[in-house]
């Protein structure tokens, strides 16, 4: 959108970082490997074998699995912008949900007549509250595409005006991190409001099938999971390759020196805003693989611990790593099913615990600990780039150094 | 309708009505014929009465309070309030008449109809209620006007002129002129000349009669006068000009001055829901404002002051109404002392890194509220409203005050004052601002700035704790209580500008002035987002706030 005035130094000063952020890519994709065939096992144990086998899995654990996917795609549009720009967002659940509730409204006009009240045209609950029509806004969504277009356009389109706005106006750190907080918390407010028409407290639920497909099938079940993980090692790469161009290298600078990169000649405003709706719309996708998974869209899925909950997922597994973001919801979210299981009251001192522990003792994440323990070379790398990042208004930390708890 | 507004001039009479002073009031002989000396007789025809009323059908009951209003005078009143409120029972056996309450534990309390003298715990199965239906009710209420007229405290005579206006039937009156004539304050004999206006408008047919009855009735705001005007403006019959043009003129005054006191009214509620702002955000304005520690555990530093409270009641369940001053200092001691304790142990560690520090906290914050849960209940807890918190304070009769929302209102500017000197006087505020401004500097010049890092957050947390006292008065004491208020508060301290107290003073009355202004075209909820968004805006439109600072304080 800008033009850009390309300065070589900058790189040149930024190269020890990058050769360390490139260093996992092999990882990486091992990584996408394994997913993709983790997902692949699980599908066909899941189709193929019967239900005695030892080695079948259950439909549950698809669903979950999935859940899981959507939750890790959620983690890396998050790390995309506090990792590598230092925009800490704690309000990505709002697209999130908002790309849910696209695809919600969509699966809600699916069901056409097979509601509680008959009604073909009308969802339950608007009959419920004595709707005579449908509203403008739930027009043309019971074709897919428009549905897919609108749940994309809606969330991106937000995340464009909000960032044009705050980094234009130069928010940053702290100010941005707590106005995205109120911004999901007045989207949850609005949407727990009944004359909303998203269904109120209750959200949309109760969906029958998606593409004509029976939503309660194994084989849509299935299919969903694998376009999750599909969906997930394609954005997982074209995130990679933002990352690693020159925009990306870019958007690292901001990170690490904001007013010095500025006064290289770079609109960083630019940089955030398209980084900041990049990561929207994939939280949007994420949101909804979702929705047709669970089931379910309430305002829940607005509340700003949820958004703060993934920001934990993403400093667990290692901010500033694309594939630290995933492990990290991976694992996160792995414990929570255990551990609600098991002890239910646990879970949020567990999470509490994991907040201050990371944050305190391991502020690259559990990446960090494996990159450490992988090469001594790169910390003495690592040292040299401290020293390159100013301690000015940037409040990011630089990726490197300081780990050394 | 009529019954409603009935009940609520003599609750509000009952409420502010002192046992004591009811003793000392002048009562006239002459004109309190119901008094007869009947009522110094123990025993006798009233015992009789009193056990008929237990045994008595619906009917008779009403002629059974008339004979008791006939022998005891205001003797009575205690019975019939009792009996209005529905706490009227009888023990089974013995038959004794006694008032029964539920306290806080749930527990049935009785206490003696006449003398109010304890009777301690009854069991549910050992008494019964006196059965009361809405015929008897309304007798009651006449009945506990007349008392009050004629042997009540000023309140009380005041409630009942304001129920009588509702009901000017020639008895009433006859009534208010024995009242009248044994002599009455200015503000009782005032409403009697209002009453007599009325029925004059009412009754009279002389023109000239009527006009100065208007006169009298003009700008004044009980409810029974406006009806009236209404009423004589709708009715057709009504042919003479001049009279409608006069009653036309005051009901528009009438209506006019209502207007100004219904604005007072959400001004006041503004002020009230922004001095709440305010309270949640005072100490954040120190950790956040003047340390520039992100702590996101604030809201549940105001969460533990209100449960402080709650125990602190149940330490002292004997002297409730000095529960919530000893609960101030408890409360801002155990949030003061969590607060150090997290400054101390992690926040320390993350000094300068204010997005790790932020999500350290959250963390805090989700195991405070877990811990909570965990120690008393997911529920909310009953915290009870001290004697003299609860009430209104009634201006007018259109326009009144709790005195809950007023009391926090001074509370929070007090504790406001009492921060700011603390600030700027004292050496401790002294330390904070040199550290807050530079901290190398002020360590080279021999500052315990680990000291006071530690002090302020411990300052900061202990008045949000204080604060938590205070909330725990007007909303539900639960885990979700800080959650609550944790964006506000946050708003609160940026909008007014980040290390300003006085920004924040002017923040939170801002903020909640205009939400309540907002709330009756938009609702309560669409209020409150209309207002997140307006911030979100403000903030990219002046991201350092309302004040901001300036010079070299500044970075």
């Amino acid at each position: 959108m800008t033009t850009v005035e390309h300065n070589r130094s900058l790189f040149g000063n930024l190269a020890g970082a990058l050769a360390q952020l490139r260093a996992p890519g092999e990882g990486s994709s091992l990584l996408v490997a394994i997913l993709l065939g983790v997902t692949l096992l699980m599908s066909a144990a899941n189709l193929l074998l019967p239900a005695e086998s030892p080695l079948y899995v259950s439909t549950y654990t698809i669903t979950l699995m999935g859940k899981y996917l959507c939750f890790a795609m959620l983690a890396m549009a998050v790390d995309i912008v506090w990792g590598y720009c230092g925009i800490l967002s704690l309000g990505h659940g709002a697209f999130f949900a908002l790309g849910g509730y696209g695809m919600g409204m969509y699966l809600m006009r699916q069901i056409g007549d097979r509601g509680v009240y008959g009604n073909p045209d009308l969802p339950d609950f608007m009959v419920f509250l004595n709707w005579q029509e449908l509203p403008w806004y739930w027009q043309g969504m019971d074709q897919f595409w428009f549905a897919l277009l609108m749940a994309l356009l809606v969330p991106g389109l937000l995340a464009f005006v909000f960032g044009w706005l705050a980094f234009r106006s130069r928010v940053t750190g702290v100010y941005l991190s707590i106005m995205t907080q109120a911004l999901t918390y007045a989207l949850m407010l609005a949407f727990f409001r009944n004359e909303m028409g998203f269904g109120g407290n209750n959200g949309l639920t109760d969906f029958k099938d998606m593409l004509g497909f029976d939503l309660q099938a194994d084989g849509t079940r299935v299919a969903l999971l694998m376009a999750t993980a599909l969906l997930l090692a394609l954005t997982f790469v074209a995130s990679r390759a933002i990352v690693q161009s020159r925009l990306g290298r870019v958007v690292v600078a901001i990170r690490d020196a904001e007013p010095r990169a500025r006064f290289l000649g770079y609109r960083t405003e630019g940089y955030k805003v398209w980084l900041f709706v990049y990561s929207a719309l994939v939280a949007a996708v994420a949101g909804m693989l979702y929705v047709p998974q669970v089931g379910i869209i309430n305002p829940g899925e607005f509340s700003p611990l949820n958004s703060i909950e993934v920001v934990v997922w993403v400093a667990v597994g290692g901010r500033g790593t694309l594939y630290g973001a995933i492990v990290g919801a991976l694992l996160v979210n792995y414990a929570k099913t255990r551990f609600t299981a098991v002890m239910p009251d646990g879970w949020l001192f567990a999470l509490g615990t994991l907040f201050v522990v990371v944050t305190v003792l391991l502020p690259k994440g559990l990446a960090g600990l494996l990159q450490r323990g992988r090469t001594t070379d790169a910390e003495t790398r690592g040292e040299n780039n401290t020293g390159e990042v100013s301690a000015g208004d940037a409040p990011a930390e630089p990726i490197t150094g300081e780990a050394r708890a | 309708m009529k019954h409603l507004l009935l009940t609520g001039c003599l609750l509000l009479a009952l409420v502010t009505t002192l046992p004591a002073a009811s003793a000392g009031s002048v009562v006239s002989e002459q004109a309190a014929p119901s008094a007869t000396p009947a009522s110094e007789e123990p025993g006798g025809n009233r015992q009789v009465l009193l056990a008929r009323l237990t045994r008595a059908s619906l009917r008779e009951s009403a002629e059974v309070l008339d004979q008791l209003e006939r022998s005891g005078g205001r003797a009575m009143r205690g019975l019939f309030a009792a009996m209005l409120a529905g706490d009227l029972y009888y023990h089974r056996e013995t038959g004794r008449l006694m008032a029964v309450q539920k306290n806080p534990a749930g527990e049935r309390i009785g206490s003696d109809i006449f003398t109010g003298e304890g009777l301690g715990v009854q069991s549910r199965g050992s008494i019964k209620k006196v059965r009361v239906n809405n015929r008897l009710r309304s007798h009651l209420r006449d009945a506990i006007a007349r008392i009050d007229l004629m042997h009540g405290t000023e309140a009380q005579k005041e409630g009942a002129v304001l129920a009588i206006l509702d009901d000017l039937s020639p008895q009433n009156m006859r009534l208010l002129q024995v009242t009248a004539d044994a002599g009455q304050s200015d503000r009782v004999s005032e409403l009697i000349e209002l009453a007599r206006a009325m029925v004059e408008l009412r009754d009279s047919s002389v023109t000239d009669a009527r006009l100065s009855a208007i006169a009298v009735m003009s700008g004044r705001l009980e409810a029974p006068v406006r009806n009236q005007l209404q009423r004589l403006l709708d009715d057709e019959r009504e042919s003479d000009r001049k009279i409608r043009i006069a009653a036309q003129q005051s009901l528009e005054e009438i209506e006019g001055r209502i207007a100004f006191y219904d604005f007072m009214e959400q001004l006041f509620f503004g002020l009230s829901l922004g001095s709440v702002l305010l309270l949640a955000a005072i100490g954040l304005a120190i950790t956040f404002g003047v340390m520039g520690v992100i702590n996101m555990a604030h809201g549940e530093m105001i969460m533990l002051g209100a449960y402080t409270t709650y125990v602190v009641q149940q330490l002292m369940p004997g002297a409730i109404e000095y529960s919530l001053v000893v609960a101030v200092p408890a409360a801002f001691l155990v949030s003061g002392s969590v607060g150090v304790l997290i400054e101390r142990g992690v926040i320390r560690h993350l000094q300068g890194r204010p997005l790790e520090t932020l999500l350290a906290t959250f963390g805090i914050s989700l195991i405070l509220q877990q811990a909570v849960r965990t120690i008393f209940s997911p529920l909310n807890m009953p915290v009870v409203t001290p004697g003299w918190m609860s009430g209104v304070f009634a201006i007018n009769p259109v326009f009144s005050v709790t005195f809950n929302r007023l009391y926090i209102l001074l509370f929070a500017l007090a504790v406001f004052a009492l921060l700011l000197v603390t600030l700027k006087k004292t050496s401790l505020g002294l330390n904070v601002r040199a550290v807050s401004q530079n901290r190398d500097m002020a360590k080279a010049m021999g500052v315990r700035t680990e000291m006071v890092d530690a002090m302020t957050f411990g300052l900061g947390s202990g008045i949000a704790g204080v604060a938590g006292v205070a909330l725990s008065q007007l909303t539900n004491v639960g885990p979700n209580l800080g959650q609550s208020y944790i964006i506000d508060s946050f708003m609160v301290v940026v909008f007014g500008g980040v290390g300003n107290l006085l920004g924040t003073l002017v923040g939170g009355f801002s903020l909640g002035v205009t939400n309540k202004f907002l709330e009756p075209a938009t609702g309560a909820v669409l209020a409150n987002i209309i207002v997140l968004v307006c911030l979100i805006l403000f903030i990219q439109k002046r991201p350092k706030g309302l004040f901001p600072q300036r010079g070299r304080a500044a970075e």
